[in-house]
C-alpha cells in the first residue's frame, strides 16, 4: 500500500498550486479551473483518509464534492458568460462596479 | 509494484498543474486540466476508489471541462492577460504563501501520519465498491443525496436564468417602471452579435 504521506503531500501540492493559480491569475476562466484543481485536492485527500479509516464514508463525502462542483462550475460559468456580455473582457480586474 | 504507478503518475499530475499555472492560452490550459483529472483518476483507482475514478471521467474530464471549453469558444481565447499588479508584491507574495502551505502541510504529514498505511479498505469494499457506496448512499447519507438532486435543479434553473439574453420587451417595461436606466449604455451587450 502507498503511504498516506506521499498521498496527502500530493493532495496539499495540488491544492497550493490551485491557491497560487486563484491568486496570481487575471482570466477569470483561469482562475475557475483553479478553483476545480483545489476541489480535486480535496477529494483526494478525503479517498486518502477513507482507505486510512477503513470505511467507504471519505469516499461518499468526496462523490458530494463532485456533485457540488458540477452545480457550482455550471452556475459559475453563466455568471462568467454574463459578466462578459455586459464588460466584453473575461478580467477580474474589469468586474469591479460593486468595489467601494 | 504500486509505487511504480503513483511516482510518474503523482509528477505527471504536479507537472500538469503547474503548467496549468502558465498558460497564456485558456484552451491549453483546459486541456491540461484534463490531463490532471486523469492522473487523479488513476490514484483513484490506486486508492480502491473505483467508482469514484470512473465519475471522476465522466463527470470532471467529460461534462465539466466540455462546459469550460464552450465557455471558452464563447468568450474567445486570443485576449492578452493583463498582467500589471494592483496590489503590489501580489505574485510573489501569492507563490511564497502557496508553497508555504504545502511545506507546512507537507510537514504536519510527515510527522503524524508517515508509515501508517491504516485499515485499508478490503474489509469495507469486499461485496465491492460500488455496492459499498450505494448502501451507504441509500442509507446513512440518503437525506444529503435527496438534498443534492435539489441542488443540481436549483442549479440548471440558476444557470438558463443567467445566461438568457435580455429581450427588449423586458427592457423596454422596465424602462417603464423605473425610468431610463442610467446605465444603460453599459448593458447593452457590447461585440456580441451571435
Amino acid at each position: 500500500m502507498i503511504d498516506p504521506f506521499a498521498v496527502l503531500t500530493l493532495a496539499a501540492t495540488l491544492f497550493a498550486i490551485g491557491a497560487v493559480g486563484v491568486l496570481v491569475r487575471r482570466n477569470s476562466i483561469i482562475i475557475f479551473m483553479s478553483v476545480e484543481l483545489m476541489l480535486n485536492a480535496v477529494n483526494l485527500t478525503l479517498v486518502t483518509f477513507a482507505r486510512m479509516k477503513g470505511t467507504l464514508d471519505g469516499q461518499v463525502l468526496a462523490f458530494f464534492v463532485i456533485i457540488v462542483a458540477a452545480a457550482e462550475v455550471v452556475v459559475g460559468l453563466a455568471i462568467i458568460m454574463s459578466l462578459y456580455r455586459r464588460k466584453a473582457s473575461a478580467s477580474v480586474d474589469d468586474a469591479k462596479t460593486m468595489k467601494w | 509494484m504500486e509505487k511504480w504507478i503513483f511516482v510518474p503518475t503523482a509528477a505527471a499530475s504536479v507537472l500538469c498543474a503547474a503548467f496549468m499555472l502558465f498558460a497564456r492560452n485558456a484552451v491549453h490550459a483546459a486541456l491540461l486540466l484534463v490531463a490532471n483529472f486523469f492522473t487523479l483518476a488513476v490514484l483513484y483507482v490506486l486508492l480502491d476508489a473505483h467508482f469514484l475514478a470512473a465519475v471522476q471521467i465522466i463527470v470532471y474530464a467529460g461534462a465539466i471541462m466540455v462546459l469550460f471549453l464552450f465557455v471558452i469558444m464563447l468568450i474567445g481565447v486570443d485576449r492578452e492577460e493583463d498582467l500589471s499588479e494592483s496590489i503590489p508584491f501580489q505574485r510573489p507574495l501569492a507563490i511564497a504563501l502557496g508553497f508555504g502551505f504545502a511545506g507546512v502541510m507537507a510537514f504536519v504529514f510527515w510527522t503524524t501520519l508517515r508509515g501508517k498505511p491504516g485499515k485499508g479498505l478490503v474489509a469495507a469494499n469486499a461485496s465491492g465498491n460500488v455496492q459499498g457506496l450505494g448502501r451507504l448512499l441509500f442509507t446513512r447519507y440518503m437525506f444529503p443525496f435527496e438534498v443534492a438532486s435539489v441542488l443540481l435543479i436549483v442549479a440548471a434553473i440558476g444557470a438558463m436564468i443567467l445566461g438568457r439574453r435580455r429581450d427588449e420587451e423586458e427592457e423596454a417595461s422596465e424602462v417603464a417602471l423605473h425610468g431610463p436606466d442610467p446605465v444603460g449604455a453599459d448593458r447593452r451587450e457590447p461585440g456580441i452579435v451571435s
